[in-house]
Formats: structure tokens, C-alpha cells, sequence
């Protein structure tokens, strides 16, 4: 072995708050697009419902085939921001929780805020992913959204991430990684199918109508079926914002980091 | 007490489910040492690091590093602390080179990965995925995540473990090049070598109290007394133990490890050893090896912390 050589001298340092959220977000980024089940989950998945239903007259949705698209457009759209802040980040966040990942960027000077802020950010840039796939293959079949109503939908989808995504950290920092890869796929699929996401709500039988509307799922549905129909009602509105303080409080009491 | 310590704690507790698993722990640090806190599994050296390392917050005690709380000062504290799991902590599915050039970003003015990749042997797997990586493999690059920042203070949680004897020399190399240029190591190990041939300080720790703490030469001379450790051939007599004992009288310890082996302390001279020779030769014991020494730093620690195994 050679003469050791002088190891550097101590220079500590944090780098700028802004590169370490970017580094961050970008490791955020490249284990999503790497991972076949998570582009499977948050981007194909709502590709092919749209496809499915909007081109296909498989499922009959009571509407003429030009309006098809303009029924399941918003309701694909809700999905993949559940795909992308509920599915993809509670699996990711309690991967990394069970091998200690969390606990070891915790120690860096990226802490446990920078952490959430990259999870965050690289939710967000996903989304973008989503939208631009989803919406072109949208517009490809017919959809025509007017530019006023795709900022409102904006502003509703970052509310619905919210949700999702502190619902998300609820399960990834409470509960074991096998029982948050279960739920996280169960409930991206019930609540898709039967939780006012893709079927409307008032299509549901009864008071359920009514339940199902409370739900995250259905509210933020029916918001983005509004946002491109009829307008935004409040009751929606409300629900994201009293799930997105509820959940969070409930993670800010409960996460653990090991 | 040192005068100036890098790591300072004071009565700490820790419990889990009730018990206590760090009851009063109070221990110092030198600034710039090598520092072991050596102790059995389950003795509290995880916890009472991970205490130290912001992980952990105690129930009752305080915890300084470099002067700050961990806890309170993080974000000023984080830069200046590099920390290396027992669990090594590392994103699975990544490329163990990614993990570490990530790492680097998080830092103003971090070690050049290029050199800590040459100085740990990390090229021939920086393109293989965390997962993939022996245990060895995975030590050297959470040591090299430890590293990467140029930490005033490095906190290692059993750095060989799983280690071949050719990366343990690479990785006992690092230390003492760190230790060259000023930066204090904390390292918790039950490897009794690697407490011997790195540190300065060493911290023995069971049931959650330090029980013994000082030089690994000082722990190892009890006074002026000397070890003699004798080997039979054959299996000693029964209460040939208790007989030499008598045999010497006031100011010895014998005992017997092993069925052949027999250990007298004490001021060993030729006239002693003598005396326990001629007391073997009575009993019809022959004695097959004899060394004299002091007692290794094994020896000590089983001394302290009983030869059993919980």
C-alpha cells in the first residue's frame, strides 16, 4: 500500500438551501422514473382509463361519443394526482423510512424539512409529467378545456396533492411498508372506481352520493369536473381544505422517522 | 472532565417501553481524538450516539456537540457532524456512486469524490446499486457518506462491521488521516483490535452507564500488576484454582478461563513464577504455554462486563 496520503481538513459547510432542494428533488425525480411500478401507477394507469373510456364505448357513460371525453378527462386528471401524491410517495417515503434513508438525510445538512420540501417539489414535477400526457392524449381525443378553467384546475389539483400527499405521509410514517404497499394500491383503486374519482358522484345510489362527496376523493372530483363544467362548488372546496389541515395535523402528531 | 470536549453528555436517559436502555450516562469527549465507546450488544452505545446525533431526543440529561444542542441546533450543528448508521441508512435502488455524489451536494465545500471513492475502494461498485452491495461494500460507502461533508465531528456506529481484514486496514487508515488533520471520531465498536489500535480514549459502557473510561494503556495496566496465563495440556485438577490461590497468598487473583488454562495477577517476579511452577509441578500439571504480559484489553472488558453471553 502507498504512503497514506493527508486527508482533507475539516471545512464544513451546508450548501444553499435552493441547491439542496434541487439535488433533492432531482434524486426524487430519478427514483420515480426509473421504478416500471411507479411509471405503471402514476402514468399509465390513468392513460389507459382515459383511453378506455373515452375512446372506447366499453363502459356505457350515458353520453355521445364527442362528449365522452370532456366527462372523463377530469376524472383521469384526479386520478393521477392521487397516483402521484397518495400512491407513488406513501410507497416511496415508506421504502426509505423501513431502510433508514430517512434517518441518514436527516443527519445532512438537507434535515428532515428539505426532505419533505424534495418529496414535494418532485411530486409536483411529476404532476406536470402527468398533465402534459394526459391532457395532450385528452385533447388528441376531442377535449377542448377553456385556458380559464385549466388555472382553476391548477389551483384545485396543488389542494388535492396536498391532501393526498399528507395522507400519504400519514400511512408511510405510521405504518409498516408491507401494509402501506396494500393500502396505497387498494385505496388508489377503490376510491378510483367507486370514490367519486373517475364516476361521478351523483351517480352513486342514494345518501352514498352524498358521503362519498366528503371523501378527499370525491371532492376533489367533482372540483375538477366543475373547474371544467359548471363551475367550482364550495362544498368541495371546503372538504380539500378540512382534509388537507386534518391530515396534516394527524402526520405532524404521528410521523416517525424510524 | 475535559477541558474542552466535542461531545459532552451528562445523566443521560433514554427509555424504551419503560426500561431504561441509557440510565445516567455521563461521558467527554477530546477534541480531535479518537474516541471508542466499546461495550456489549445492547449495552446503550447506539442510543446514547444517536442521542448525540440529533436522532434521538433523551428523556432527561443533556447532550452537547461542539458546544450545541442537537436537537435545538441542528441546522447549525448538521453541517459540522458527519454521521455513519448501523444501518447504514442508504436509498436501495440507487447506484452507490449516485448516493454518494448526492451526498457531496448537500455540502458548500465537500471532500472530492474521486479521492474518498480511491481511498475506500469504492470504484469497482459505484455503478452497482445499493441493494447489490455486500456488507463490507455498503460500510465503506456509508463511511464515505459520513465523510463526504469534511465534518469537524465524524459519529461512526460499528464502521467495520462486516468488513474483510483488507477494507478494516483501509477504513482504520481514514481515521488516523483524519484524526492527522484535527477531526474528532466517535466510534462505538466491540471489536477489541480496532479499540486498541485506534482510539486515544476509550469508553466502556454496559447497562446503559460507563463503567470504565481511559487510555486503552492505562485500562489494560492494573497498577504495577502483571498477568501470567499459563496452558496445560490436559484438564487442571479439580480446585487447583482455589489451592494456587492459597498457595501464593494475600495480593493475588487466580482464576481459570478454561478447563486448561490457568491466569495469576499480581507483581509477577522470577521468584512468583517460580513458586507457580513449582505448584504445577506438585499437581502434576504440565504446562504446555506461559505467557507474561498485561491483560489485554479483552480481558479487561470481560472482566467488566462478564464472559457469559445474554
Amino acid at each position: 500500500m502507498s504512503a497514506p496520503a493527508a486527508a482533507p481538513a475539516p471545512h464544513p459547510g451546508a450548501a444553499p438551501v435552493l441547491d439542496r432542494l434541487r439535488a433533492q428533488t432531482t434524486f426524487e425525480l430519478a427514483s420515480i422514473f426509473r421504478n416500471g411500478e411507479q411509471i405503471m401507477v402514476t402514468i399509465l394507469m390513468p392513460l389507459v382509463a382515459l383511453v378506455a373510456l373515452a375512446a372506447t364505448d366499453v363502459v356505457d357513460l350515458g353520453r355521445a361519443d364527442g362528449a365522452r371525453v370532456d366527462l372523463v378527462a377530469p376524472g383521469v386528471l384526479a386520478m393521477a394526482v392521487m397516483a402521484a401524491a397518495l400512491t407513488s410517495q406513501a410507497i416511496a417515503t415508506s421504502f426509505d423510512r423501513r431502510g433508514g434513508v430517512l434517518r441518514l438525510l436527516a443527519t445532512t445538512p438537507l434535515g428532515r424539512v428539505g426532505l419533505l420540501g424534495g418529496k414535494i417539489c418532485a411530486v409536483l414535477v411529476l404532476q406536470v409529467v402527468q398533465a402534459v400526457v394526459l391532457g395532450g392524449v385528452a385533447i388528441a381525443l376531442g377535449w377542448r378545456p377553456e385556458p380559464g378553467d385549466v388555472i382553476v384546475a391548477l389551483g384545485i389539483g396543488v389542494l388535492g396533492t396536498a391532501v393526498f400527499t399528507a395522507l400519504a405521509m400519514l400511512m408511510a410514517g405510521t405504518l409498516r411498508f408491507e401494509a402501506v404497499l396494500a393500502l396505497a394500491n387498494l385505496l388508489l383503486i377503490g376510491l378510483t372506481l367507486v370514490g367519486g374519482v373517475l364516476v361521478p358522484t351523483d351517480w352513486l345510489p342514494g345518501v352514498g352520493a352524498d358521503i362519498v362527496r366528503l371523501l378527499p376523493s370525491g371532492a376533489l372530483g367533482e372540483a375538477l369536473r366543475g373547474a371544467f363544467g359548471d363551475g367550482v362548488a364550495w362544498r368541495d372546496v371546503v372538504a380539500l381544505l378540512g382534509w388537507a389541515g386534518l391530515l396534516t395535523w394527524a402526520t405532524s402528531r404521528t410521523f416517525r422517522w424510524s | 472532565m475535559t477541558a474542552d470536549p466535542v461531545v459532552e453528555v451528562r445523566d443521560l436517559v433514554k427509555r424504551y417501553g419503560g426500561s431504561a436502555v441509557v440510565d445516567r450516562l455521563t461521558l467527554s469527549a477530546v477534541r480531535g481524538a479518537v474516541t471508542a465507546v466499546l461495550g456489549p450488544n445492547g449495552a446503550g452505545k447506539t442510543t446514547t450516539i444517536e442521542c448525540c446525533e440529533g436522532l434521538r431526543a433523551p428523556d432527561a440529561g443533556t447532550v452537547r456537540v461542539l458546544g450545541l444542542d442537537p436537537l435545538a441546533d441542528a441546522v447549525a450543528l448538521r453541517p459540522r457532524v458527519g454521521v455513519m448508521l448501523q444501518d447504514s441508512g442508504l436509498p436501495a435502488q440507487k447506484r452507490a456512486g449516485e448516493v454518494l455524489a448526492h451526498v457531496a451536494r448537500m455540502y458548500r465545500d465537500p471532500w472530492p469524490v474521486a479521492d474518498l471513492t480511491e481511498r475506500l475502494g469504492l470504484a469497482s461498485f459505484a455503478r452497482t446499486t445499493v441493494r447489490r452491495l455486500s456488507g463490507g461494500q455498503r460500510q465503506r460507502l456509508a463511511l464515505a457518506c459520513a465523510l463526504v461533508g469534511r465534518p469537524e465531528v465524524v459519529f461512526l456506529d460499528e464502521p467495520s462491521a462486516g468488513m474483510d481484514p483488507q477494507s478494516r486496514l483501509a477504513v482504520w487508515e481514514l481515521v488516523r488521516a483524519l484524526r492527522a488533520q484535527g477531526t474528532s471520531v466517535i466510534l462505538t465498536t466491540h471489536l477489541m483490535d480496532e479499540a486498541a489500535e485506534l482510539a486515544d480514549d476509550v469508553i466502556v459502557v454496559d447497562h446503559g452507564r460507563v463503567i470504565a473510561q481511559g487510555t486503552p494503556a492505562e485500562l489494560t495496566t492494573t497498577g504495577s500488576d502483571q498477568v501470567a496465563s499459563l496452558t496445560s495440556a490436559t484438564a487442571l485438577p479439580d480446585g487447583a484454582t482455589a489451592r494456587l490461590r492459597a498457595h501464593l497468598g494475600e495480593g493475588w487473583t487466580v482464576d481459570s478461563p478454561d478447563p486448561t488454562s490457568l491466569r495469576v495477577q499480581g507483581p509477577v517476579d522470577p521468584a512468583a513464577l517460580a513458586a507457580v511452577l513449582a505448584f504445577c509441578a506438585a499437581e502434576d500439571v504440565l504446562v504446555t504455554r506461559l505467557d507474561l504480559g498485561t491483560r489485554s484489553l479483552e480481558d479487561f472488558f470481560l472482566d467488566l462486563t462478564g464472559r457469559s453471553m445474554r
